[in-house]
């Protein structure tokens, strides 16, 4: 499957965050590499979208959308860091 | 941590088409007017989403060839869309849409994958994360400027296969207006020379006086009398015609998957900083 990198993220979570998600950084529960998530590796398919760290390969975050309801797992990440403005 | 600048808060904008014009054999140059448009950095991307009547939406994400002043004083928005053969937005975008039509696009989207000039920069002393924000205010507004310095004076080496030349015209607009010293090269992969994007732009760019240099590597047709054989770009020619690390530039890329991992992973063997190097890829073939 095609994949893309974070980037592609941005315009998915920016409807659920008041800040960018693409360039807060994340600590993966896999392998510990601290990164930012428009670095990560992201699969996107109709049932959803896999994020996966490019170090380790272990799934970060997941996001499923339906109509109205949104789903967002961040399984795999144990701490995010956020700037503020 | 390399800081990021500060870019105008992202929201759904009605859209309207101003102008729909031939950009290559296969893509169109878009002129939209956003209603709304809080100005936007040079290199961030935004959603458009067509719904149809039956209320079913498709959603995809475009580069912004323009960059402009965020202090909200001009809606204009450009963009340059290739045709995906089979695809449900892009065949819309480039053979149906006509002046006066209207969408929604979400944007401007995505601080990682920006340049701004050193004017731009803030002072932050030699920490590199000093005085980096991600967001703009929540209305987005005059608040470009954040670029911390300990990169704003890194030269920049811009990588590009096909499409993925979109971001770089606005960086290298943002650039030559603001007249910034920061040595720029731009690396662009084409198929054909009817393929080159805004070849015009890059033409006045290369001759404007802040400091820009165009490297063109054809892969199945050059023009006549060009040096060399159309080829796919390998190691060695990359080698050859970017910034070499040793001058610690800033390096983006963007293009397809396999173009962009093929690139980034012969950098590093270049000896380049894995930190260094920001890649946005687009999926393709």
């Amino acid at each position: 499957m095609q994949h893309l990198d974070g980037n592609a993220l941005a315009g998915a979570l920016a409807e659920f965050f008041s800040f960018d998600v693409t360039t807060a950084i994340a600590r993966c529960n896999g392998c510990g590499a601290v990164d930012e998530f428009a670095r990560a590796i992201v699969f996107t398919s109709p049932a959803g979208t896999v994020v996966r760290c490019n170090s380790c390969d272990h799934v970060l975050a997941t996001l499923v959308e339906s109509g109205d309801r949104a789903w967002l797992g961040f399984s795999g990440v144990s701490a995010i860091e956020v700037r503020r403005g | 941590m390399i800081g990021r600048p500060s870019v105008p808060r992202s929201g759904w904008h009605p859209a309207t088409v101003v102008a729909n014009t031939p950009e290559t054999t296969t893509a169109a140059r878009l002129e939209l007017d956003v209603e709304g448009w809080p100005g936007n950095a040079a290199g961030q991307h935004l959603d458009v989403r067509l719904t149809a009547p039956d209320g079913y939406t498709a959603t995809r994400s475009y580069s912004i060839a323009s960059a402009g002043p965020a202090t909200g004083d001009t809606t204009r928005v450009v963009l340059a869309v290739d045709r995906v053969p089979d695809g449900e937005v892009s065949p819309f975008l480039v053979d149906v849409a006509r002046a006066g039509d209207r969408f929604e696009v979400h944007g401007p989207l995505g601080a990682f994958f920006v340049w701004q000039p050193a004017a731009a920069a803030v002072s932050g002393g030699a920490e590199v994360t000093g005085g980096a924000d991600v967001a703009g205010g929540p209305t987005g507004g005059a608040d470009v400027a954040a670029r911390p310095v300990a990169e704003a004076t890194r030269p920049v080496q811009l990588i590009a296969g096909g499409s993925g030349v979109v971001p770089f015209v606005a960086m290298a607009q943002a650039h030559a207006d603001a007249d910034d010293a920061t040595p720029f090269r731009l690396l662009y992969s084409v198929r054909t020379p009817a393929d080159v994007f805004f070849a015009p732009e890059f033409e006045r760019l290369v001759a404007a006086s802040a400091p820009f240099r165009l490297d063109l590597v054809y892969t199945r047709e050059a023009p006549a009398g060009w040096p060399t054989a159309p080829a796919r770009i390998t190691r060695e020619a990359l080698a050859e015609a970017v910034l070499p690390a040793s001058e610690t530039p800033l390096v983006y890329v963007c293009g397809s998957t396999g173009f962009v991992e093929r690139v980034a992973s012969w950098l590093i063997e270049l000896g380049h900083d894995a930190r260094a190097i920001r890649t946005e890829r687009f999926g393709g073939t």
